[in-house]
């Protein structure tokens, strides 16, 4: 099969003007992903699919990736002159990156048997721009699991048939996948509370209403 | 091919069927079938738009075993989700432990050795076996044929399950492999009774087919129920015995050739209707595969060491970077998408399960037919809700 390079250049050549990206991945059996911009991921998707040399037209796994907005350290080894002799000195470069919602796709051929195609997706923020063109009308197989990750990870599917919560109930309101979720603490509905469950299940009862035991004095 | 695929059937604007001068006939009937319905094969909802007896819509429901898997994941180590992987589709917790380990030596670099390569595929080809057993007899239920045919089923199924509990522990929470190997050796009388059971199993399938293969009620039922065309079936990322019976080629067992599959002999069976009874028959036939490495893999079993001495279980930290590892599970593709950041938890810990997406299609199935057919379709798409709703 191509290369991600041989298979950037071909989509550059067909479909001008379209930026794409080849992302990095240090583990060697892995595979590298394609970015593509949003705007222009619908046209891509329908190239790789329809191409004739690539024909990939089973899209297995589609899924989110949370990246929050993170300090990224990165550790560079600079030559500089230290009390007159050259020396190497490690230096740490802090970077910011953006918070972001990403969608993997992974892209097999049924027909060719070859693959996988990693095909990428980023929205511009995690807060209110989060919409991201859908792909089930090129890939059926996508409809659910794209419904997933509007339920879990809280991305809007452009063009999605029927886009609801499935695995969540309808009235929940948050995102569970993200990395900045804080799952809610039940703990008022603790049986029987003790240790650390009760110093935390505390807060839940009212001051006044503490149950009091009364020792029964027989007579 | 059509430029865009099969969009669901926009089944929401349905009407009951007019009569010549354009007046509805009688009324619609909308009922929720399940969660805690026999047939749904645990908790399962359909809602169902029904004229008549005919299906008109159908929505299917699930996330009532909802746990988040993936997210519980991310917060253990790699060597925690190990016995979790077992909880996903809890008939063949063998092929889940199986799909994970090889995810994580692919994104580690770790080599099995021999030995644990043979008793893996040993494993996986007995939990395929249990597996389609186990279903047959279920889906024999959903046609009402309660009680007997499952008792005979599940009365081989128990045979492989004492198996795996003498080498395991459990019965069905295996929880057996590991990141490089397995956990505990087989011994040689623990092969000789799998032989056993291998060399019998035959003996049961064609019990089975007699009772069952031409049997009328059961063709009468299924010979063009259900159909999924072929084209459909791809774009809709069918995988498994579904799949093969829509006549497309493509187990992962001959595409990947994952572990030490490209040694054995097998054919692949194929259907040619996609209907409920080319289901039926590619799983019996696939047995009958299954059966074929079994005993070719029990004659070549070598001996040797059974994990690799790289692997660690203590302070586990694969490199940064990210793979996606998947095998031919006994209902279709399990696969794991695993990120690393270099820490000993995965940064983002995937799974891919089978009956989840091969419940896109339902409805399409489903539309114009009986509800009663409806029943034996879902029988036949074989879910898990375990995996189903993670």
């Amino acid at each position: 099969m191509e290369t991600p390079e041989q298979i950037k250049a071909r989509i550059e050549q067909t479909l001008p003007p379209v930026k794409l990206d080849i992302l990095p991945n240090e583990c060697p059996a892995g595979e590298r992903a394609l970015l593509v911009e949003a705007g222009r991921a619908f046209d891509v998707a329908k190239f790789l699919r329809d191409d004739a040399q690539l024909r990939l037209d089973y899209c297995s796994n589609v899924t989110g990736i949370d990246w929050p907005e993170t300090v990224v350290k990165t550790k560079v080894k600079k030559k500089m002159l230290v009390e007159g002799a050259e020396k190497e000195v490690e230096e740490t470069i802090e970077t910011l990156r953006s918070g972001h919602l990403e969608v993997a796709y992974h892209l097999y051929s049924m027909a060719l048997k070859h693959g996988p195609v990693v095909l990428k997706l980023r929205t511009e923020n995690r807060a209110d721009q989060t919409h991201l063109p859908s792909l089930t009308p090129l890939w059926r197989g996508a409809e659910f699991q794209e419904r997933e990750i509007f339920d879990l990870f809280g991305v809007v599917f452009d063009g999605h048939p029927d886009l609801r919560r499935i695995l969540m109930w309808d009235e929940f309101k948050d995102f569970p996948m993200r990395k900045d979720y804080v799952a809610p603490d039940d703990l008022e509905y603790e049986p029987t509370p003790h240790d650390e469950v009760l110093d935390a299940a505390k807060k839940h009862y009212p001051a006044e209403a503490k149950p009091e035991v009364k020792a029964e004095v027989k007579a | 091919m059509s430029p865009f695929a099969a969009m669901p059937p926009k089944s929401f604007e349905v009407k009951p069927k007019l009569d010549e001068s354009g007046t509805p006939i009688g009324e619609l009937l909308e009922i929720s079938m399940g969660p805690h319905h026999p047939s749904t094969h645990g908790v399962f909802r359909m809602d169902v738009v029904l004229d008549g007896e005919t299906v008109v819509k159908l929505k299917p429901v699930f996330g009532y075993l909802h746990r988040n898997h993936e997210k519980i994941g991310e917060n253990i180590s790699y060597l925690s989700s190990m016995p979790y992987t077992d909880r996903l589709d809890y008939l063949c917790s063998m092929t889940n432990n199986w799909a994970y380990a090889l995810t994580v030596e692919k994104l580690a670099g770790l080599a099995v050795p021999e030995r644990a390569e043979y008793i893996r595929v040993i494993m996986a080809e007995l939990t395929r076996l249990q597996n389609h057993t186990c279903l047959i007899g279920f889906f024999v239920q959903d046609m009402g044929a309660l009680g007997t045919p499952m008792m005979y089923a599940f009365r081989e199924r128990e045979k492989i399950l004492d198996l795996f509990e003498s080498v395991s522990g459990a019965r069905m929470m295996c929880n057996y492999m590991r990141f490089g190997g397995v956990r505990v050796d087989v011994s040689d009388e623990w092969l000789a009774q799998t032989k056993k059971v291998v060399s019998d199993y035959g003996k049961f399938l064609d019990e089975f087919g007699t009772f069952l293969t031409e049997n009328e009620i059961l063709l009468a039922r299924t010979q063009f129920v259900g159909v999924l065309p072929k084209e459909l079936a791809i774009n809709a990322s069918i995988t498994g015995p579904m799949l093969r019976a829509a006549g497309v080629n493509y187990d992962l067992r001959k595409v990947d050739k994952y572990g030490i599959y490209s040694r054995f002999d097998f054919k692949v069976p194929l259907g040619e209707h996609g209907d409920i009874y080319d289901r039926y028959m590619v799983r019996v036939l696939e047995m009958r595969e299954s059966i074929k490495i079994l005993e070719q893999a029990l004659r070549g079993i070598p001996a040797g060491p059974i994990m690799d001495p790289k692997s660690k279980l203590r302070g586990f930290r694969p490199k940064a970077g990210e793979v996606y590892g998947r095998i031919e599970g006994p209902k279709g593709e399990l696969g794991f998408y695993l990120i690393s950041d270099g820490s000993p938890n995965p940064y983002r810990y995937r799974v891919r399960p089978p009956s989840f997406i091969n419940l896109t299609i339902l409805e399409d199935m489903c539309l114009g037919h009986k509800i009663s057919d409806a029943v034996v379709i879902l029988g036949s798409v074989d879910i898990v809700l375990g995996e189903v709703d993670r």
